[in-house]
């Protein structure tokens, strides 16, 4: 102490202590009250603002990308739809024309066939025609061979003759 | 604690300190050379005592200029005398410090209103009895000290005119700037709040959020008045004339105004955690004997380098100025201005980084305190 007391460079004034404690103190609370306080406040009120605002334009950000990614899905789902559609489409073409071309081709054996047998009823028929036509021609060709033949004796002793000839070579 | 780059600026200055320091010693030596060999001439022993006594003289007036004082002065003549209050053995008795003149050399008698005193080197004394050999009314003891009782001295002074400008003006700037932000609530700041809200939010976010944690808004109505209180009368003591050149944060009581206030705050906020530190340290418990007085010692060398450091850092400014200013008188050449102002010169700008930091480091290591008594308990290290 004694050493402080030496040098009034170190030892502390008790007039200066008090006025300066008092000025100190008076200044810290009217300060605290009237401007940190309000200061302080302001600037937490403006960050939180200020934050409020970027977390907002965040958010908007991602509502916005999420709404574009949406449209995205529905043009994507939509594109597919058609696809699809027009898949079944075509698959239904496709069925419809094999469908015909089926029933075509049935239709057609069925009336070739039918044809077919047409065909032969008809050839059946006039085979037998023809045999009528011929049996009949042929009697009647008989008949006038026999009558010519017979006009003449001769002749029919040559025919005779013949016959017998034919019968002896067997 | 990011405190890397403080520590770098304050070794660049302490090196260009030393610097000038060492400027101004190769300076003195080579007046003093120049001196001796002037002696060395001289016939008469007349330069011969003249030195001495005119370098006492320097010092004396360096030490007076960033001293208190009772007046206020502008220069020559001319000096604003400002009240003297003192609480005597008869009450309080004040008076106008130029009622009885300006003889500081304890030779007069003064009375004031029936109360005796004595006015000795700039402070008020009851004077002894009889005049001493050298005609003062002054009484040493053989240790050089003075014997005289002294009345209590709560005169305003001229650090104490600087004190309540420096508070009127923190008062009006900021609370002119508080109701800047109710007016313009969620608008950008302008003018004076837009030159302060940086600092304000530098104090913030770089001294009470690291040091104090989550619990930091308590205490910033604290540091910031200290930060600014400090700051602003760092710069005040730079100015060389009114309303400036008070020395005040350069002064003794002051700081160690400042470092009570943080003292007490440590103290009244300590929680369980900092006095288990104190009283319990985690060392193994026969060193407790050693660890407590330390821990004790360690609670108050705190705030009193925290008064010691603004105290010598701004003084120390305030003498090396006076100093390179005394060069032009020692070397009684005005051509040293030619070196000694530019020095001056460079020295102030420091100054006014060293105002800025010093005030910055009060508020750092106050939060520290601070925070070092209200945090709670974690993880041993």
């Amino acid at each position: 102490m004694t050493l402080l007391a030496l040098n009034p460079l170190v030892s502390p004034d008790p007039g200066l202590f008090i006025w300066s404690t008092v000025a100190f103190l008076i200044l810290f609370f009217l300060l605290s009250k009237f401007a940190w306080k309000p200061i302080v406040k302001a600037l937490d009120e403006r960050e939180r603002s200020i934050e409020d605002a970027l977390s907002k334009a965040e958010m908007a950000k991602a509502e916005m990308a999420k709404l574009i990614s949406e449209n995205e899905d529905l043009l994507k789902e939509a594109r597919l739809e058609r696809d699809n559609i027009l898949k079944e489409a075509k698959e239904i073409k496709d069925q419809i024309i094999n469908d015909a071309k089926d029933q075509a081709k049935t239709e057609g054996t069925k009336l070739i066939e039918k044809a077919k047998d047409e065909i032969t009823n008809q050839k059946l028929a006039a085979m037998a025609e023809i045999k009528n036509q011929v049996s009949s021609l042929s009697l009647a060709i008989a008949e006038k061979v026999l009558r010519k033949q017979l006009e003449d004796q001769d002749k029919q002793q040559a025919l005779v003759n013949d016959l017998l000839k034919e019968v002896k070579l067997n | 604690m990011d405190l890397s780059h403080i520590f770098n600026s304050k070794k660049f200055f302490s090196v260009a300190i030393c610097a000038v320091l060492f400027s101004f010693l190769s300076f003195s030596a080579f007046s003093q050379e120049h001196a001796s060999s002037d002696t060395a001439h001289a016939t008469a022993a007349e330069a011969h005592d003249a030195k001495p006594e005119k370098e006492e003289d320097i010092s004396k007036v360096i030490l007076h200029h960033i001293a208190d004082s009772h007046e206020w002065h502008f220069f020559g003549h001319v000096a604003l005398p400002l009240p003297v209050i003192l609480w005597t053995d008869n009450g309080l008795v004040s008076f106008l410090s130029n009622k009885f003149g300006h003889n500081d050399h304890g030779t007069e008698l003064l009375d004031a209103d029936g109360t005796k005193l004595v006015y000795y080197h700039g402070k008020y004394y009851y004077p002894e009895s009889v005049k001493s050999a050298d005609g003062t009314y002054i009484a040493y003891n053989n240790k050089g000290e003075i014997m005289n009782t002294k009345p209590l001295d709560i005169s305003i002074t001229k650090n104490v005119v600087s004190l309540l400008i420096s508070v009127t003006i923190l008062l009006v700037v900021f609370i002119g700037v508080a109701n800047a932000y109710k007016k313009r609530e969620g608008k950008a700041p302008k003018g004076l709040q837009s030159i302060l809200e940086p600092i304000i939010i530098f104090v913030r976010d770089d001294i009470a959020k690291p040091q104090l944690g989550h619990k930091y808004r308590g205490f910033m109505p604290y540091l910031l008045t200290v930060f600014f209180f400090v700051w602003l009368n760092n710069l005040m003591g730079l100015i060389p004339f009114f309303p400036g050149g008070a020395n005040l944060t350069g002064n003794i009581a002051v700081t160690m105004m400042l470092a009570l206030c943080t003292f007490i705050l440590t103290t009244v906020n300590g929680n369980k955690n900092y006095w288990g530190h104190v009283f319990t340290p985690h060392v193994p418990w026969w060193l407790y004997p050693l660890m407590i007085p330390v821990e004790i010692i360690g609670l108050f060398t705190k705030p009193i380098a925290l008064m010691i450091r603004l105290f010598a850092n701004i003084t120390a400014g305030h003498i090396l100025i006076l100093s390179l200013i005394s060069l032009i008188f020692i070397l009684k050449s005005v051509l040293v201005a030619g070196i000694a102002v530019p020095f001056v010169l460079f020295i102030s700008v420091i100054e006014l980084v060293v105002g800025f930091i010093q005030a910055f480091i009060f508020t750092i290591l106050s939060a520290l305190f601070i925070g070092m008594a209200v945090e709670e308990k974690h993880a041993e290290h």
